[in-house]
């Protein structure tokens, strides 16, 4: 048996007896569940208690009225979402009809509850949020599989393929009205924010294209010698065009081994990412360093650049899937938001790590650090 | 009209901002036009707008959301409109004409982003009277 403790926030004391009445001895089975949850009911009459017991307790599942004597349930929920709890919240709410407002809960955040409830109401709509955060938690577990991924696809990516598109036919709408008038020239920015939206259009299809090339599992038939020093060269080459345009200097040195055992996709998945960031994100005539270094036990992939760096928060969010840093530095930089999320997946397929080091305004470096016994493993299939 | 009604807009895409701020400004509306959340709360905090139009999903996935709670908090007569590209793509949808959702959400219209300039200028002035 598995316990999820659920807070209800009401300041009706029928409510919350009725809650823990109900939902007392009610337990939820789930085909995919290895066990049964029960569940055990917290009470609050007002928010500042909620968050009193919120911050101690840390419970599963928050039930919440949105009329409450001091502050109200939506900033009970604005705090919770804030401090960026695992915790699904449902408000309770004296309407009715649920239907529409279940649906706008999102990734286990919002659920609504009708008030008055028949306890059959309150055991489904408990079943249901449990369900939901179970499904999340495992996926979350199996982040490294990609099934997350592929459930995240599905919502965000037509968002981000089609806001540049929806930008585009924006402009071009313009241009056929003659909105701005007559003369082209009136529209060269139009057109220039328009080749700009292709061109991230076009580097969010790329990353997809890599995305789909790291299956989350190793394909020995793939595995070769790698020239790390020739995948280095190559990475430098593919984003010269830009570098040279930035006036970006580059260092390159691979020290210590001449070739791993690995898929070459994959390291020139890493290498063109880093590579390419470090110059997107660098200031014009900056550096780029990238050096390679072998031991016996590890290898280490080292791209440090001279650039705008971030802060701690931002790099936090940094291996997300479609996170973007968004700031006055990087507004007029495109990127999809998934490159260092495909790194992470592909160093978590050779079980290394990355780390990185950032100042604001003065550059970041990224270190890939790979386990050579774990490359040898590769190789023998263990 | 001899008022010149102030538009608050709030879009984190920098295209469809610029695109609905000059074509509402073509139809005579000051436009205050922001691209986060936090600038938002900046303009709420200095100023009353005669009328709000946010996107729901910038910093956060719920920046619209809170944005319309605190705009309402602080002036509760601006009206604000809900403008989101999520609901075709996610099977999301709002609907405020219920009243189970006009509780919560706190905006007085839900617009599919997409919808043309006229019918955004339109639905404006139904919600300004004017």
């Amino acid at each position: 048996m598995a316990q999820l403790k659920i807070l209800v926030v009401d300041d009706e004391p029928g409510i919350r007896s009725g809650v823990s009445r109900i939902l007392g001895n009610f337990h939820v089975t789930y085909p995919f569940m290895d066990e049964d949850y029960t569940f055990n009911i917290m009470e609050a009459a007002t928010g500042e208690e909620g968050i009193e017991i919120i911050d101690r307790e840390m419970p599963d599942i928050l039930l919440l009225d949105n009329k409450l004597p001091g502050i109200q349930g939506v900033e009970v929920l604005e705090y919770v979402r804030k401090k960026n709890y695992d915790i699904v919240v449902a408000m309770i709410t004296s309407y009715a009809s649920i239907d529409v407002a279940v649906k706008a809960h999102n990734d286990g955040a919002i659920d609504f509850i009708p008030k008055p409830f028949t306890p059959q109401e309150l055991k489904s709509s408990i079943e249901q949020i449990t369900k939901q955060q179970y499904l999340r938690r495992i996926t979350h577990k199996l982040k490294v599989e990609g099934r997350k991924v592929r459930f995240q696809f599905l919502s965000v990516l037509s968002h981000e393929l089609k806001a540049p598109l929806n930008a585009i036919e924006g402009y071009l709408r313009m241009m056929q009205e003659r909105q701005m008038g007559d003369s082209l020239d009136e529209y060269a920015s139009a057109i220039e924010r328009s080749l700009q939206r292709i061109e991230s259009m076009r580097n969010l299809i790329m990353d997809l294209l890599d995305f789909t090339k790291v299956n989350f599992e190793r394909q020995m038939e793939k595995m070769q010698n790698v020239n790390l020093k020739e995948l280095v060269s190559m990475a430098v080459v593919t984003v010269s065009p830009y570098a040279i345009h930035k006036e970006i200097h580059f260092e390159t040195s691979v020290n210590g081994c001449e070739t791993i055992w690995a898929d070459p996709n994959d390291f020139e998945i890493i290498l063109n990412n880093l590579v390419s960031n470090a110059v997107k994100y660098n200031k014009p005539g900056g550096t780029v360093t990238v050096s390679v270094d072998c031991s016996e036990n590890e290898f280490t992939i080292r791209v440090a650049d001279t650039g705008i760096g971030m802060n701690s928060e931002e790099r936090d969010m940094l291996f997300e899937e479609f996170s973007r840093i968004r700031n006055d530095k990087t507004r007029n930089i495109s990127g999809s938001g998934l490159g260092l999320s495909i790194v992470k997946k592909v160093v978590d397929l050779y079980h290394g790590v990355i780390n990185v080091e950032s100042s604001p305004d003065r550059g970041s470096a990224f270190s890939v650090i790979i386990p050579r016994s774990q490359v040898s493993n590769l190789k023998t299939g263990i | 009209m001899n008022k010149i009604y102030t538009v608050l807009l709030a879009d984190d895409d920098p295209d469809y901002l610029f695109q609905v701020a000059f074509y509402l400004r073509k139809a005579g509306f000051e436009v205050m036009a922001v691209e986060s959340q936090a600038e938002a709360e900046q303009v709420i905090a200095k100023m009353k707008p005669d009328i709000a139009v946010f996107d729901l999903m910038m910093e956060s996935d719920d920046s619209g959301f809170i944005l319309c709670y605190k705009i309402k908090r602080k002036y509760p007569e601006v009206p604000v409109v809900l403008a989101t590209a999520v609901s075709r793509e996610t099977g999301i949808t709002f609907g405020l004409s219920g009243g189970q959702d006009r509780e919560w959400i706190r905006a007085d219209l839900y617009l599919e982003k997409g919808v043309r300039p006229e019918q955004l200028e339109l639905e404006l002035r139904k919600l300004l009277k004017i």
